[in-house]
């Protein structure tokens, strides 16, 4: 048995995997890791499934001491200088924390949220299928809420052995974030064009449920409430002040603001990487391109574990 | 928002698991639509939307498995902090208040936001209330509110911009218990006034995992 002590928890650090999928229809939103991409890549460094439970860890600095065994460890996502003890640790590379050694993650430089895999399973159980926090409704494991310091993972069968692997951080698109029309698209007339036009920047007020963006506001000709609908990751809600903000993994099931524009879900994970402050531009695709664009995601996350070298 | 309409939200949500269409990986029906989370790999948009269409100019095949929930609720003071100011807006008194609240038959229109959190149709247009002008940042596990035309029964506490009349001892939603979630859309409640002392036995029970709500016969 090995474990791993959370000594400092920045926000937004919590375990998530792929969601929990099938009670949207009572409310329950499906929360899951944000960056998909990154969380399968650190499973593949070591050798576990594409979701498996990791921990995903917010921008700031997050410090955890191992004990017992040896855990094999591999760390993906934000570009942040990250340390055991005093020796300097790769990223998307994978490495061993043995009894007493600590591993620092300094602030994220570029990007927003890291990925920690541990070689072995973690112990929790799951509801509706899934370890992902959802602090609001009270699940998750091994802690129903964010980590804090104090927190002990546990992980049976670590499996301390894996060799050293390696990969070079796998990339999905660039540019403009990607959408198609959203479901109240038409009502928004000439704020569809100010939408594409601008430049957008990420508030910091931004967390799991939604990010806001900073930029024009989107004045349209129709009411600002709608009758509320069902809600999709990605979702670009437009509120009554003409604010869009960008519904993530944590988003209420249902709203009643009007929704310009979806995130296509391959380029979700880049866009919820976007730091505040930062800017953006969205581009418009059609449905059968963004579909094209979700299987040629697949196939970039099934080619993970061939990508990885003997380090 | 008509009754008429989310009826055949619901009627094309059964059907359509009925059809047992592969790629299908879940449905939230709302008031008025229906959303159809599916897996793009396994399902094209287009092939989906035909389905769909095809369902829609079905006649309902299956059954309405709707239930009736019989909801106790503890209405004013610390329960309901709006009853009396509701009541005073309507020119009536709090017991008039809570008759007209308590005896219509409210349909579950759809469950979303949060866990639990039920979105009543069939409030007396009487007792409608103009949402508060500002939202309340908390309100308490349970409640019981209304605003504009709609009433709501949440389990979770959470922030809210509508009229608190009272609380339910009764969770919708209890991740220790089966069934987790107690309420399906489509079915429907009807509140049923208890006093401070009953929502404390009853919340007790809730807590341990029980289904404090009755079924009607």
């Amino acid at each position: 048995m090995s474990t791993l002590d959370v000594v400092t928890a920045g926000p937004l650090t919590s375990v998530q995997d792929a969601g929990r999928f099938g009670a949207q229809r009572y409310g329950l939103t499906p929360s899951g890791a944000m960056d998909r991409l990154s969380l399968a890549t650190a499973n593949a460094l070591v050798e576990h499934p594409p979701f498996a439970p990791a921990i995903e860890i917010g921008p700031l600095k997050t410090v955890f001491i191992a004990r017992g065994e040896p855990l094999c460890v591999a760390l993906t996502g934000a570009l942040r200088f990250a340390r055991m003890g005093n020796e300097p640790c790769p990223l998307y590379r994978t490495f061993t924390l043995r009894d007493g050694d600590t591993l620092t993650l300094d602030a994220a430089r570029k990007g927003v949220f890291s990925y920690l895999a541990v070689a072995g399973e973690m112990k929790g159980e799951a509801t509706f299928g899934s370890f992902s926090v959802n602090a609001r409704a009270g699940l998750g494991s091994p802690y129903p809420r964010p980590l804090q310091s104090g927190d002990r993972l546990l992980f049976e069968n670590a499996q301390a052995s894996i060799r050293e692997r390696i990969m070079s951080p796998p990339v999905f698109g660039a540019g403009a974030i990607r959408v198609v029309p959203g479901p109240q698209y038409d009502e928004f007339g000439a704020a569809t064009g100010v939408f594409f036009n601008s430049p957008w920047q990420i508030s910091p007020t931004s967390d799991r449920m939604g990010y806001r963006l900073d930029g024009p506001a989107l004045t349209h000709a129709g009411n600002f409430n709608i009758v509320s609908d069902g809600t999709v990751d990605g979702s670009i809600q437009v509120v009554g002040n003409g604010q869009p903000i960008v519904l993530m993994k944590d988003r209420g099931t249902t709203g009643g603001y009007p929704k310009i524009a979806t995130i296509i879900s391959a380029d979700f994970g880049r866009f919820a990487q976007t730091r505040p402050r930062h800017t953006l531009r969205f581009a418009e695709i059609d449905v059968a391109t963004a579909q094209q664009e979700a299987r040629a995601f697949h196939a970039l996350l099934q080619s993970l574990p061939a990508r990885i070298r003997n380090a | 928002m008509d009754a008429d309409s989310n009826r055949r939200v619901f009627a094309l949500d059964r059907a359509l698991k009925a059809a047992r269409i592969r790629g299908i990986v879940e449905t939230v029906p709302t008031y008025r639509s229906l959303l159809v989370h599916y897996d793009p790999l396994t399902l094209g948009f287009s092939e989906l939307g035909d389905r769909l269409l095809a369902l829609l100019d079905q006649p309902a095949s299956t059954e309405n498995p709707s239930r009736h929930w019989r909801v106790p609720v503890a209405y004013g003071g610390a329960f309901g902090i709006d009853l009396d100011d509701v009541a005073k807006a309507h020119d009536i008194s709090t017991d008039e208040l809570i008759r007209r609240h308590s005896v219509p038959r409210y349909d579950v229109a759809m469950i979303g936001f949060t866990p639990g959190f039920s979105y009543l149709c069939g409030l007396d247009p009487a007792i409608a209330t103009p949402r508060r002008a500002q939202p309340r940042i908390s309100t308490p596990p349970g409640t019981i509110s209304i605003g504009g035309v709609q009433a709501a029964l949440q389990c979770l506490a959470g922030p809210s911009g509508w009229h608190l009349l009272g609380r339910t001892p009764v969770r919708t939603f209890h991740p220790q218990r089966e069934p987790v979630f107690l309420i399906e859309p489509g079915d429907a409640v009807t509140f049923e006034r208890i006093d401070a002392s009953e929502f404390e036995r009853l919340e007790r029970l809730a807590e341990r995992g029980e289904i404090v709500a009755e079924l009607a016969a």
